[in-house]
């Protein structure tokens, strides 16, 4: 069953040499055990506090408290607020994606661009999008509009770093080559540049997908009426802590899902790049 | 017949001239007062030691890059432009694009003169299959080897319609067994296809076995120091080419030469 399952995630012939004995999946627990390792210990410790030392449960609430509220608050609760708080991330994240991949090819194609430009797309990092936010929600309302934003903001500036550093690192050899066969400077950019740059732009993407996440609740801190951030704002002053680490261990599921999403387009679109990089 | 073929040549003045050329870089001189004539054509082999300006040279004759002073003319083109749409360059490294499959890579000219990538792969198939590359045409480059990424990059540099090719150490990288093929089969391919061709390489044998005639450069800073005629038999395997007594002439000759620079 495993064999059939990751025969069709890569093709037998994608791979350099075939590696018999485990297959793709049992290599993939097997990577992933040192981390599980580490999440129980880590949760072994966590219930020996909340059940033995007396750490109050408005403190730190048992695992299963936590696991039981995610059940039992589920669906009158915590689905809408995923479906909303997932519906920002999305969005804000694509949106972001757009606007860094239009930035970084704007500021390859014109030097005199990015001198301008770049300068202020380090600034505005250092803009405190926690005080943002608030302001977005005055302009904007409680609607979905302020969170997109927020979340493309903090999304979009490790994306245009990457791709750019993605165009620009092609081996000038490759360039000259393209100028002896013809190639104009967008066949260059087409041919080229931009598939070369794409695995730098999926490692900006990758580093964005986590951060995606902590936008929506900032954007929903602000002003909001559903998302998982705003249940966490409504369930701190009644100290239901299990509530806040339920919408937490939501959040936690939903970063590392995307940030896995991001790899397997990545492998979609880029098969090669593992074999051999040009940038 | 089709968009492989280059236009034939015109007039009978010399294909490529290269008149007193001069190219430094900073306080050094690369190449110092060059000069060179090649007939339509012509294969020329450019010999020297490491660092001697030939791949400069090369570079030039492009159109990649201008001379500090001196002519460079190919097919009556003196400007980089003009010597640009005139010459096709073998670099060393294959500089196959990974995401692109062998007909993908050897197409990509035609694709940047507006052929459709369809039709561009049409077109190069039949070359593919002539130079030893039938049953590979949708492999990628990292399921070849270096042997068969070469023949690729010759394909690529084939198919972009030009009259001259420039070839830069297009087998240095190559191990012996591996180069010896690939310098039969390049023999057998310009054979096919003719076109006037310089090769630049460190090695004096391949110089000999792919050149009519070869001209040896001297070091620091880089300048001509002779020119060999060579004209050895055809049909003959590369093994009974080497054992000939003119080839060892001119074999011994050359590599005296550059042992003295």
């Amino acid at each position: 069953m495993t064999q059939t399952t990751s025969a069709t995630v890569v093709a037998p012939d994608m791979l350099p040499t075939r590696r018999s004995g485990s297959s793709l999946i049992m290599r993939k627990v097997k990577r992933s055990l040192p981390s599980l390792g580490i999440v129980a210990v880590v949760a072994a410790f966590w219930e020996v506090a909340s059940h033995w030392f007396g750490v109050p449960a408005y403190i730190l609430p048992s695992l299963e408290a936590i696991g039981s509220k995610i059940v039992t608050r589920w669906s009158d609760t915590l689905a809408s607020a995923t479906w909303v708080t997932g519906k920002e991330v999305m969005g804000g994240y694509v949106l972001a994606v757009v606007v860094a991949l239009v930035i970084a090819l704007l500021l390859h194609l014109s030097e005199s661009l990015r001198n301008a430009v770049y300068p202020l797309l380090i600034g505005s990092q250092a803009v405190p999008i926690v005080v943002i936010a608030p302001v977005l929600a005055i302009m904007f309302g409680y609607t979905i509009t302020p969170k997109l934003i927020v979340v493309a903001f903090i999304c979009f500036f490790s994306m245009v770093v990457n791709s750019l550093d993605g165009l620009s690192a092609v081996d000038p050899q490759y360039l000259r080559l393209m100028r002896t066969l013809d190639g104009s400077r967008w066949s260059t950019l087409r041919r080229v540049q931009i598939p070369a740059a794409l695995p730098s732009m999926f490692t900006g993407m990758r580093i964005s997908a986590v951060y995606a996440p902590v936008g929506a609740v900032f954007g929903e801190y602000a002003g909001s009426q559903d998302g998982l951030g705003y249940v966490m704002i409504q369930a701190t002053p009644l100290m239901a802590t299990d509530m806040v680490f339920a919408a937490i261990v939501i959040l936690t599921i939903g970063a590392v899902a995307l940030f896995l999403l991001v790899n397997v387009l990545e492998r979609i679109m880029c098969p090669w790049a593992r074999q051999s990089r040009v940038a | 017949m089709t968009a492989m073929q280059p236009s034939p040549p015109v007039t009978t003045a010399p294909a490529i001239q290269v008149q007193g050329v001069i190219k430094r870089f900073g306080a050094t001189t690369a190449i110092q007062d060059a000069t060179l004539e090649l007939t339509i054509h012509d294969r020329l082999s450019i010999v020297g030691p490491s660092g001697c300006g030939k791949s400069t040279l090369l570079g030039i004759i492009s159109g990649l890059d201008d001379p500090d002073a001196g002519v460079v003319s190919v097919l009556g083109e003196s400007t980089s432009q003009g010597r640009l749409k005139k010459c096709a360059w073998m670099p060393q490294r294959d500089l196959l694009l990974p995401w692109r499959d062998v007909l993908g890579n050897a197409a990509i000219s035609l694709e940047n003169r507006g052929v459709r990538a369809k039709v561009a792969r049409q077109q190069v198939a039949d070359l593919a299959g002539r130079f030893g590359l039938a049953g590979f045409e949708d492999r990628y480059p990292y399921q070849l080897s270096g042997g068969m990424r070469q023949r690729v990059s010759f394909l690529r540099t084939l198919s972009a319609g030009k009259e001259v090719l420039l070839l830069d150490e297009p087998f240095g990288a190559l191990d012996s067994i591996t180069r010896a093929d690939l310098q039969l089969w390049l023999r057998g391919a310009l054979d096919e296809e003719p076109r006037t061709t310089i090769l630049v390489t460190h090695d004096v044998e391949e110089a000999l076995l792919l050149g009519n005639k070869v001209v040896v450069m001297s070091a620091r800073p880089g300048r001509i120091q002779a020119t060999f005629e060579v004209s050895l038999p055809e049909g003959m395997s590369r093994r009974d080419l080497i054992r000939l007594p003119e080839f060892g002439d001119l074999r011994d000759q050359i590599l005296g030469l550059l042992e003295a620079s």
